[in-house]
């Protein structure tokens, strides 16, 4: 993974697996604290305490086309690799939230990269599904959730080609107003 | 920055097309990526994002693009596969996003497999 939005594309596909309804993803900088928190929170179907514990092992899966699963553990990582962190709380039948932390100015950190790509990619892989994103640099914050999208629509398809390209540019639009100006990587 | 209230003008030029169109039926012709942490790892994402463009910039009403999890040959990702209606499956290996405006060209419009992107 060379940007921290496909950790959260990847990421991400778990809840929709595990068929949540709404997934809310946040991106929240801190530049005081030298903080990056990346939250993914679904209200799927959530893990046991067992699972959560061996869920950070790369041999731990539930695919089943092969025994490893790389997702969390390479999240885990790219966070731990710059001096952040990795939470997982979980609860069976409630939903799974997974909060990293990175540390902003670690040499170790990936750029963000494309978050907008991240959540028309993953519109595209279930329609009907809620998804949330908000990006909050130093308290200044966009919100975008499809429902706003959908409320519009009467119908039309989120993942119609023509809505897929107004929500990248809306939301690539609200990134840069929240950066007010800056470079945020 | 863009504004919600634009989504009423794609909104109306939408339901105008649709109804010229008939509904998605099994002649549509699939697009699908491969989208597990080794496809998405390998590029998968890029990928998606110039079928989706390069669909939307021809205006190809016949093709639905849509994502796999794993296919199971995590070296060759990204991987494509594309299934025209009565024809078998064609995979794709190692797709990059400057290979897509050619396996629309070729063999979405126009029928021509690209072999030389297929597995070998």
């Amino acid at each position: 993974m060379k940007e921290i939005s496909l950790n959260i594309l990847d990421v991400a596909t778990n809840s929709v697996t595990a068929d949540a309804t709404t997934v809310d993803i946040t991106v929240d900088y801190e530049f005081a604290t030298d903080d990056l928190s990346v939250i993914i929170a679904d209200d799927g179907r959530g893990m046991s305490e067992d699972f959560v514990k061996s869920v950070t092992d790369p041999f731990t899966t539930t695919r089943t086309t092969r025994k490893v699963g790389l997702g969390i553990p390479l999240f885990k990582d790219s966070a731990e690799l710059t001096g952040g962190s990795l939470e997982i709380i979980s609860k069976l039948g409630v939903g799974t939230t997974i909060k990293a932390v990175y540390k902003i100015s670690s040499i170790d950190r990936m750029p963000m990269g494309d978050l907008a790509d991240t959540v028309t990619a993953l519109i595209g892989l279930k329609e009907s599904l809620r998804f949330i994103l908000q990006y909050k640099v130093d308290g200044r914050e966009f919100r975008f959730d499809t429902d706003e999208i959908r409320a519009q629509l009467d119908g039309i398809p989120l993942s119609n080609y023509e809505v897929l390209a107004f929500i990248k540019e809306y939301i690539e639009g609200g990134i840069n107003n929240t950066n007010g100006g800056l470079d945020i990587l | 920055m863009k504004s919600l209230a634009e989504l009423n003008a794609i909104k109306q030029r939408v339901q105008e097309n649709s109804n010229n169109r008939k509904n998605a039926s099994d002649n549509d012709i699939k697009v699908v990526i491969g989208m597990a942490t080794c496809g998405i790892a390998a590029g998968a994402r890029p990928v998606l994002n110039a079928f989706i463009d390069e669909v939307a910039k021809r205006k190809l009403q016949n093709v639905i693009v849509s994502q796999t999890g794993c296919i199971g040959m995590c070296k060759y990702e990204p991987i494509v596969e594309v299934f025209v209606p009565g024809q078998p499956k064609v995979t794709y290996v190692k797709v990059e996003p400057t290979m897509v405006p050619r396996i629309i060209t070729d063999h979405i419009v126009n029928n021509n497999v690209v072999a030389e992107y297929t597995i070998k």
